[in-house]
C-alpha cells in the first residue's frame, strides 16, 4: 500500500513538475526583439507593458496570413 | 528584379517563411506571396501598424531597422531599408538569423531594381551625337591634370 502511494505520488509530482516546465517554456517563448541601426538590440518579454501592446498585432498578422 | 520575383525567390529558398508581403512607406503593397489581395492589404497594414507602434518602443536607441515578434503560434518578422519594407510570417521558433538574412537579400535585390533604368539607358541613344561631344572634352581633360600632378 505504502509503495503504490509512493508511485502514484511520484507520478503526480512528476506531472505537476512536467506541466510547470511547459508552461514556463510557453511563456518565455512569446517575446519582441527589436533590432535598431545603431546595432543595439532590445527584447521584450511577454509580461512588459509594450510586448503586450504588440503580441496581439502579430498574433493577427500570423492568422490572416493563414 | 521585382517584388513578386523576389519573393518568389525568397519562399523558394526558405522553407521557414509561409507568407511574406513587401510594402512601402505609405502602406502600398509590392509584392505579396498571398494570392488574396484583400488578405494582402490587410496583412500589410497591419505589418505597418506593428512597425509604428515598435518604432515608440524605446526612441532613444535611434531608428528601428527590424523586428521579430515571437508568439505561441509562430513568429512575425520586419525588415525595413529606405522605404522599403517586408514582412514575414514563420512557424514557431524559427532560425531567426537565417530568416532575417533572407529578408534582407530579398529587399536587396528589390533595392537594387532602380539601379538597373533599362527604359532609362535606352532613351540616351537618341542624342547620340551631344553625348559623344560631351564625353571627349572630359577625356581631354582628365589627362590634363594628371600631367600636371606627375610633375
Amino acid at each position: 500500500m505504502r509503495r503504490s502511494a509512493a508511485a502514484l505520488l511520484g507520478v503526480a509530482g512528476g506531472m505537476l513538475a512536467g506541466a510547470a516546465f511547459i508552461r514556463r517554456r510557453g511563456i518565455r517563448s512569446e517575446r519582441v526583439d527589436l533590432y535598431y541601426e545603431d546595432g543595439s538590440m532590445v527584447s521584450l518579454s511577454n509580461g512588459s507593458p509594450d510586448a503586450e501592446r504588440l503580441l496581439p498585432l502579430a498574433r493577427e498578422i500570423l492568422r490572416r496570413s493563414r | 528584379m521585382d517584388a513578386q520575383q523576389a519573393l518568389a525567390d525568397l519562399t523558394e529558398i526558405s522553407s521557414q517563411i509561409q507568407a511574406a508581403v513587401v510594402f512601402d512607406d505609405q502602406g502600398k503593397v509590392a509584392g505579396s506571396t498571398l494570392d488574396d489581395a484583400g488578405r494582402t492589404a490587410e496583412l500589410a497594414r497591419a505589418a505597418a501598424d506593428l512597425l509604428a507602434l515598435a518604432d515608440g518602443v524605446a526612441a532613444g536607441n535611434g531608428p528601428l531597422s527590424q523586428l521579430e515578434v515571437a508568439t505561441l503560434e509562430g513568429s512575425v518578422f520586419v525588415v525595413r531599408e529606405g522605404k522599403t519594407r517586408i514582412a514575414a510570417t514563420t512557424a514557431p521558433e524559427p532560425t531567426v538569423g537565417l530568416v532575417f538574412y533572407d529578408l534582407k537579400s530579398a529587399l536587396r535585390q528589390i533595392s537594387s531594381k532602380p539601379e538597373r533604368k533599362a527604359p532609362a539607358r535606352k532613351a540616351a541613344p537618341k542624342n547620340t551625337a551631344a553625348a559623344k561631344k560631351t564625353t571627349t572634352p572630359k577625356k581631354k581633360a582628365a589627362p590634363r591634370k594628371k600631367k600636371s600632378d606627375a610633375s
